[in-house]
């Protein structure tokens, strides 16, 4: 068990949320999109040239980017 | 009358259900307390009519984001006597959140959990009954594409608007502190009504993802398929265009002229050459728009607009755009109008105002006939690709320079964190509903502009009746001569002055107009252009023709999709100003090195 942002995840890692360091409206959508501490949040995919990145959280797909990425940390399983 | 409100997140079908409730007999109206319209239809419940209302889809009731203020402010000056919730059943777990939110309003609510066809493919099992219980709410499972479970959901309805709607408490934004509430309680339900199996098995979209989302086939493949929606657009579309002028063009001359004859010539221009050409001109956008959009939806239905955000997004975040953005300007490359109204999908006004300051500096196909014919008049069969490319490259050059200084002023404030939903199949329904509505808008929004504006470019071209129509005697002749001094330092003459004042109407009429204004046509209008005009006067001409104001009709769609005369003003000024810098620094430029 490491801790670290969600950006850094690799694509087919999985990780646990511990908490979401965001501007409010982000946090509010972030929330209502199924992220929450203690959720499971899977690393998808990585668009190339530093593009968004695809997630998975239950059973919703995400795509967000990567600024917004580093502001979730996560537990590596 | 009694209204319910649709009220759910993105992506919940919550437009499909409503086009299932009114069978597409909408409106788009205004309501009090807020800025952007909405889409309504009455239908008949039991024996009373009512009046249904699309909200906009929504994440969190205390959320930020325009559409969630847009729903706040409804919700606060027009309570409705019913809310219909759509939820999307597979995405139950977090989209309770948002009922439960609704539910401490005090609302008379309805529960309908869409897309069940969805969720059992899944294996998503809900026991509606127990949730039922546990939230004291009427619950409904429904598949709004398929129709099953409507009848139930329909019944419930009619029901529930017997009874009065309790009344809102008064303070909508309550304190966040109780969203952990909400938190327990959606465990709670959860746990006791919803089985979700510990991994999803939609194999198809994960494979197709694999393939459309891969790091070096994605793009190429995303390309390929704008090609073929682009073709498809406006290559189905050109012979419907055709159809449509030709048959305009018969009722022209067997029943108007011969019907109009009597009157004073001056009231038959007027009539056939101001008013009904005013008509034709709206009639020819109407077979790219129900196209466009019928492609549109496909696209977007599918799920896979949302993938073009993604595969685009590392280059158009730059430029303060999204991917979608991205697909709404490349479509704007065959016509600018349905591109336009196309950024609808966007949410964030503000992004979408920077999209729309961007698609007319599309060189769309109208303008391409106005450079096919300059460039074959002036320049030789081989030179012609390469000027015509170099024109794709100023309007690409000019778009990306527009986004990136107006970047700034319409800043992006949402956060920029889209959902992938399921790749779906798009019914025919769905997709001609879509063309119908998009079309109904245009024509309702536009027509009247484009006529008038139609109307007027005549009478500026034909009045006074003593002058010889767009002759430099004429109003628009004198315009031409008053603008002569702009004009001048960009090499363009009075006569192509006034071809410019027709190709506000339509770039399409520029080449009829010369037609006109040089007493030519065909070769031999080509001929007279190109022994009167040197290649640098011809191709400063078409870089003006490139970027001021597309039409009449891109104008009338930017006011009625922005719904701000300050935003369209600002649209048009910049594209001329940007049109004179542009002609004038090439114009001097090739003077000066000698051309």
């Amino acid at each position: 068990m490491s801790a670290t942002t969600l950006a850094t995840l690799h694509p087919g890692e999985t990780a646990t949320i511990v908490s979401i360091q965001a501007e409010e409206a982000l946090h509010l959508r972030l929330l209502a999109l199924g992220f929450r501490s203690g959720k499971q949040i899977e690393m998808i995919r990585k668009a190339s040239f530093s593009g968004p990145l695809q997630v998975r959280v239950g059973t919703t797909d995400v795509m967000l980017r990567r600024v917004e990425a580093a502001k979730i940390e996560v537990h590596k399983a | 009358m009694k209204r319910i409100a649709l009220l759910g997140m993105p992506n919940t079908g919550k437009s499909t259900l409503f086009n299932r409730m009114t069978g597409g007999a909408a409106r788009v109206g205004n309501w009090p307390g807020i800025t952007v319209e909405l889409l309504s239809g009455k239908i008949l419940l039991g024996n009373e009519m009512v009046e249904i209302i699309d909200l906009p889809g929504i994440y969190d009731l205390h959320g930020f984001s325009d559409d969630e203020q847009v729903v706040r402010h409804f919700l606060h000056d027009n309570i409705p006597d019913l809310a219909l919730v759509v939820l999307n059943t597979s995405q139950i777990e977090r989209q309770i959140s948002l009922l439960l939110q609704l539910k401490q309003l005090n609302m008379n609510l309805v529960v309908v959990l869409n897309m069940s066809d969805e969720a059992k493919k899944f294996g998503i099992t809900v026991d509606v009954k127990k949730m039922s219980g546990l939230l004291e709410l009427p619950i409904f499972l429904l598949s709004a594409k398929y129709g099953t479970g409507y009848q139930e959901v329909q019944h419930a309805i009619t029901k529930a608007l017997r009874y009065p709607t309790p009344g809102m408490a008064e303070q909508l934004r309550t304190q966040l502190e109780q969203d952990e509430h909400i938190e327990s309680e959606m465990a709670r339900v959860l746990k006791h009504t919803v089985q979700i199996p510990a991994r999803l098995s939609d194999g198809l979209t994960e494979k197709l993802d694999g393939v459309l989302l891969h790091p070096w086939l994605g793009l190429p493949i995303f390309f390929a398929v704008m090609y073929m929606v682009f073709q498809g657009v406006f290559l189905f579309g050109q012979p419907f265009q055709e159809g449509i002028a030709d048959l305009l063009d018969w009722f022209r001359s067997v029943a108007l002229e011969p019907l109009l004859g009597t009157l004073p010539q001056y009231m038959q221009g007027l009539l056939l050459d101001g008013i009904y050409n005013g008509v034709t001109t709206v009639a020819a956008f109407v077979p790219i728009i129900v196209l466009f959009f019928l492609f549109m939806a496909i696209v977007e239905d599918s799920g896979y607009l949302s993938r073009a955000a993604f595969l685009m997004d590392a280059l158009m975040s730059r430029l303060g755009l999204d991917g979608r953005g991205f697909v709404m300007l490349l479509m704007g490359f065959g016509c600018n109008v349905p591109a336009l109204m196309g950024t609808r999908v966007m949410r964030s006004r503000a992004m979408r105002l920077l999209t729309m300051m961007v698609i007319p500096l599309s060189l769309c196909s109208a303008r391409l006939q106005v450079f096919i014919f300059f460039t074959a008049a002036l320049f030789s069969a081989k030179a012609a690709p390469v000027v015509l490319f170099s024109l794709y490259l100023f309007s690409f050059t000019t778009a990306i320079i527009t986004a990136l200084i107006f970047k700034n002023q319409f800043k992006n404030t949402e956060p920029f964190v889209l959902e992938l939903p399921p790749y779906r199949f798009p019914t025919a329904r769905q997709m001609v509903l879509r063309g119908w509505l998009e079309v109904r808008h245009f024509l309702r929004r536009a027509t009247k502009f484009i006529v008038a504006g139609v109307v007027v470019v005549w009478l500026l071209t034909n009045l006074p009746s003593s002058a010889v129509p767009a002759s430099a005697d004429t109003y628009a002749g004198m315009i031409g001569s008053a603008l002569h001094p702009f004009f001048a330092p960009l090499g363009i003459n009075e006569q192509l002055t006034i071809a410019l004042i027709f190709g506000f109407i339509a770039k399409e009429i520029v080449i009829g107009a010369l037609a006109v204004i040089y007493s030519l046509s065909g070769d031999e209008l080509g001929n007279a252009i190109g022994l009167q005009l040197d290649w640098v006067q011809a191709y400063s001409f078409m870089l003006f023709t490139l970027l001021y104001t597309p039409c009449l009709a891109t104008i009338a769609t930017l006011q009625s999709e922005s719904k701000q005369l300050k935003f369209t003003a600002l649209s048009l000024a910049w594209s001329l100003g940007l049109a004179w810098v542009v002609s004038f620094a090439f114009y001097q430029g090739a003077r000066a090195l000698g051309y």
